[in-house]
């Protein structure tokens, strides 16, 4: 019984539901807008940027813009890619990203992003800066070096697992994932089979003893790129 | 576990009722308390208050004035804002190194006095100057410092640091302030004489919706910097689904090189909360909270007295003024050190107790705001203007400023001037003219509005202020020929590094790029390219970032690179020998060597 919203993304006419965000709407009619922190199953946090879209000429975060009736987006442009290739950049530069010896690596979101965007190296110079690393639980590895701090651990945790095992700490450059503990992710009720453990977009929070059960090539990315399941839902 | 400190946060938990949104409250009093919110006084909170102990940590880690790690029982705060450093603050933070013996950062040995930087404390017209604990001092000196420190050595109180005291309400006993108000030009609106109560008793004779009226006829906008109609924000406010209303006034100015709501605070306090109460009434909110910056700390006492006057007068309270079922009080929230908590959002945030995260929007505050509820945020001279308005009416109120700007605007001026302080000019005042009346002569730039505004060259200073040519909150910064405005440029960068909030990636990581190159440059080692890769990341980061802040952080790199291009070409230079002028061998080989204990056979020093 929802109201039916028409708008257009790159002047292809969409039909959405009211109450849907233009990401939403995007994918169901199988268009792909660029994104990394965004999760269907959690609230949108709108951190990454990356799906940024001009809704009549000004720019949005698709993921957190609800659609409206008539509004004009565009997507598919050279400017808005150029500024996506940016921010990806910047995602890069700011952590230590080793791709060829990542487990998420075929499976990450950033790397296939990167790729789709045509990005093979960041342009910019790298911070290398000194990041944690927390082994300390049974099952469960955290790597603060690839974090993009989108934020899916802590409302995956606090959302739907109940739990609130992650947030945010720090401001700034500085700002970073902290663990509901003291000293470590050992002192937290995280399980492998938490939601929070399942969301990570790139190699932060990984399994233990799950790391190649998938061999690289046979991976998520590794034939088609990001968002090409979206794309065979378009009519 | 110490059952003393059990029992102490216990109590402040209490008080603020164990109330989970009201952790700003619960952590800085444990702050003031123990010198810190150390990891067990995280646990205990968490229990008290019923949320998991992260929680505690993100808020602590989130505001200057707030740390996990001990500080000294008093701690000094030298501003080291741009202005600042202009006046001095390089010199006088020597002074302080060598009378505590100690930098930056640190805390003496003996573990009573922390020595730190801080952002710009709205101090400019008086720097340079320090907070030490909440008292401020200003017009600081070599010899001041020592003054100040044996002084300090004696007691380790700073209410008791003997200082001259400054005009007007600064020399009230409950503020016993050195501060100066510095009132350069008095204006029509906020600095002329107004009878108190009189703008409340208009309003509450005709209904809420006229009040409204009355300031959309006015064309009252936002004095803040954006410019928001006023009218049409209550309005919307007003109109939205919820049972209880908020009005929030934002009390954190903390633009570098603004200070004039100090002044309003100071002087004006009583004009500030009729504002709000008329705000109240129109919106049909109960409750006002005044989001006080902590740096105005020391304001804090004497609004809470002006808070009490009212509620004695029956200004605020139960059936103001006789007029049945409007019942309004207002609150004073104070901050911890974060200039974001400035941006509307970020300040409804940091009074429900949360980190000083902007949120996202839609919903806008007023829809759903403070605690979920419809909230209407104004800006204190904003408030002023609605008190005038109510007073005098909208009609006497647009025949002052231009024909799309009424009103005045205060302007905070400081800088490469002989009369900094602060003016109330009536809107449409040209640069040129605003640059005479302060005593600038042989003025290079002048900065509008603040880093997250313009800075400007004699180009434009034919330009006037108000909201369709060079808007602005009224942070006014004048600089002087032998200035260099690229180095401004960076400090003013640095400054948004630090204050970014880290939630989105172009704010947080391209702000910190957009400074590297822009230490290449200085240094002598920039390329022509770089002039286009600033270009590039500003418009990136201004396109992409997720609130005003971030939206407006690299105006101090493209007004520069687009007013004083000059000034950047001619330091950068092509390379010819196709090195990488930034790349510096030994440093890349730094930990390796220090890993394998020996140095680089080829790369020798």
């Amino acid at each position: 019984m929802s109201e039916q919203i028409t708008f257009t993304i790159d002047g292809i006419e969409i039909k959405g539901k009211a109450g849907q965000t233009i990401i939403e709407a995007a994918d169901e009619a199988g268009i792909y807008i660029p994104r990394l922190c965004y999760h269907p199953e959690l609230a949108p946090h709108g951190s990454c940027r990356v799906c940024t879209v001009l809704v009549n000429g000004k720019p949005q975060s698709a993921c957190t813009q609800p659609i409206a009736e008539g509004i004009t987006v565009e997507n598919n442009t050279k400017e808005l890619d150029e500024h996506r290739r940016n921010l990806i950049d910047m995602l890069f530069i700011e952590g230590n990203h080793f791709c060829m010896f990542c487990e998420k690596s075929g499976n990450c979101e950033l790397q296939a992003v990167a790729y789709r965007l045509g990005i093979l190296a960041p342009k910019y110079p790298y911070f290398f800066p000194k990041k944690d690393v927390d082994s300390t639980h049974p099952d469960i590895f955290l790597d603060l070096n690839r974090c993009i701090l989108c934020g899916r651990c802590v409302s995956a945790s606090r959302d739907i697992d109940g739990k609130g095992v992650f947030e945010f700490v720090g401001r700034s450059i500085e700002k970073k994932i902290a663990v509901n503990a003291e000293a470590s992710l050992k002192d937290t009720n995280l399980k492998q089979a938490d939601k929070a453990a399942d969301v990570c977009p790139v190699g932060t929070i990984n399994k233990k003893r799950t790391a190649f059960a998938i061999p690289i090539g046979k991976r998520l990315y590794d034939s088609k790129p990001i968002g090409s399941d979206i794309e065979s839902r378009r009519k | 576990m110490d059952e003393n400190l059990q029992a102490e946060v216990k109590q402040i938990c209490q008080v603020c009722g164990n109330d989970r949104t009201k952790m700003m409250d619960i952590v800085r009093a444990v702050q003031e308390k123990f010198g810190q919110v150390s990891s067990e006084t995280m646990n205990l909170i968490a229990k008290f208050v019923n949320c998991h102990r992260v929680e505690v940590e993100s808020v602590v880690s989130f505001y200057a004035f707030l740390s996990k790690k001990p500080k000294g029982k008093v701690v000094i705060r030298l501003c080291n804002d741009v202005v600042d450093k202009m006046a001095g603050a390089d010199v006088v933070a020597d002074a302080f190194k060598k009378e505590l013996g100690i930098d930056f950062g640190q805390t003496t040995a003996d573990g009573k006095i922390t020595l730190e930087y801080t952002p710009c404390i709205g101090m400019c017209d008086q720097a340079p100057a320090a907070i030490i604990n909440d008292e401020v001092i200003t017009y600081l000196s070599t010899d001041k410092v020592k003054e100040i420190v044996a002084d300090i050595k004696k007691h380790y109180d700073p209410s008791k640091l003997k200082h001259r005291l400054g005009d007007g309400n600064n020399a009230n006993e409950i503020v016993h302030s050195c501060v100066h108000n510095g009132i350069r030009k008095k204006g029509t609106v906020i600095f002329a004489d107004y009878k108190s109560k009189s703008g409340l008793k208009n309003a509450l004779a005709v209904s809420p919706v006229e009040v409204i009226n009355i300031v959309k006829s006015a064309r009252l906008r936002g004095r803040g910097g954006a410019g928001f109609p006023t009218g049409m924000k209550w309005q919307f406010t007003r109109a939205a689904a919820g049972e209880k209303k908020f009005i929030l006034c934002n009390g954190d100015e903390g633009e570098p090189g603004t200070f004039k709501d100090r002044v309003i605070l100071t002087e004006r306090a009583d004009m500030l909360f009729e504002g709000m109460t008329i705000g109240g009434y129109a919106i049909g909110a109960e409750a006002g909270i005044l989001y006080l910056r902590a740096e105005y700390a020391y304001l804090r006492k004497l609004l809470e007295k002006v808070l009490k006057d009212r509620r004695d007068k029956n200004l605020l309270g139960k059936n103001i003024l006789g007029k049945k079922d409007f019942n309004f009080d207002i609150i004073i929230q104070m901050g911890a050190g974060a200039y974001i908590c400035g941006e509307e959002t970020a300040l409804i945030s940091s009074c429900e107790g949360l980190r000083g995260d902007p949120k996202n929007r839609p919903p806008f505050p007023a829809q759903k705001g403070y605690l979920g509820n419809p909230t209407a945020v104004n800006n204190v001279e904003t408030l002023c203007c609605v008190t005038r308005i109510l007073e005098m009416g909208a009609g006497w109120f647009v025949e002052s400023g231009s024909k799309g700007s009424p009103g005045t605007k205060l302007l905070s001026i400081s800088g490469d001037c002989k009369l900094p302080g602060v003016y109330e000019f009536p809107f449409g005042i040209k640069v040129r003219d605003m640059l005479k009346e302060v005593g600038a002569e042989d003025t290079q730039a002048v900065l509008i509005g603040g880093p997250s505004g313009q800075i400007i060259g004699q180009n434009d200073f034919n330009r006037t202020i108000c909201y369709d040519d060079l808007a602005t909150g009224g942070a006014i910064v004048v600089f002087g020929q032998e200035r260099n405005v690229i180095k401004i440029a960076a400090e003013y960068m640095e400054f948004f590094i630090e204050e970014s909030c880290g939630y989105c990636t172009p704010c947080r990581v391209g702000n910190v790029l957009l400074k590297k190159y822009l230490d290449k440059i200085i240094a002598g080692k920039g390329e022509p390219e770089d002039l286009d890769i600033l270009k590039q990341l500003g418009e990136s980061i201004k396109t992409t970032s997720r609130c005003g802040m971030g939206q407006t952080s690299p105006n101090p790199v493209l007004t520069t690179l687009k007013n004083f291009r000059k000034n950047y070409e001619s330091i950068v230079k092509k390379t010819t020998n196709g090195m990488q002028p930034t790349f510096d061998i030994r440093k890349a080989l730094a930990d390796a060597e220090s890993i394998a204990k020996r140095q680089s056979v080829i790369f020798i020093k």
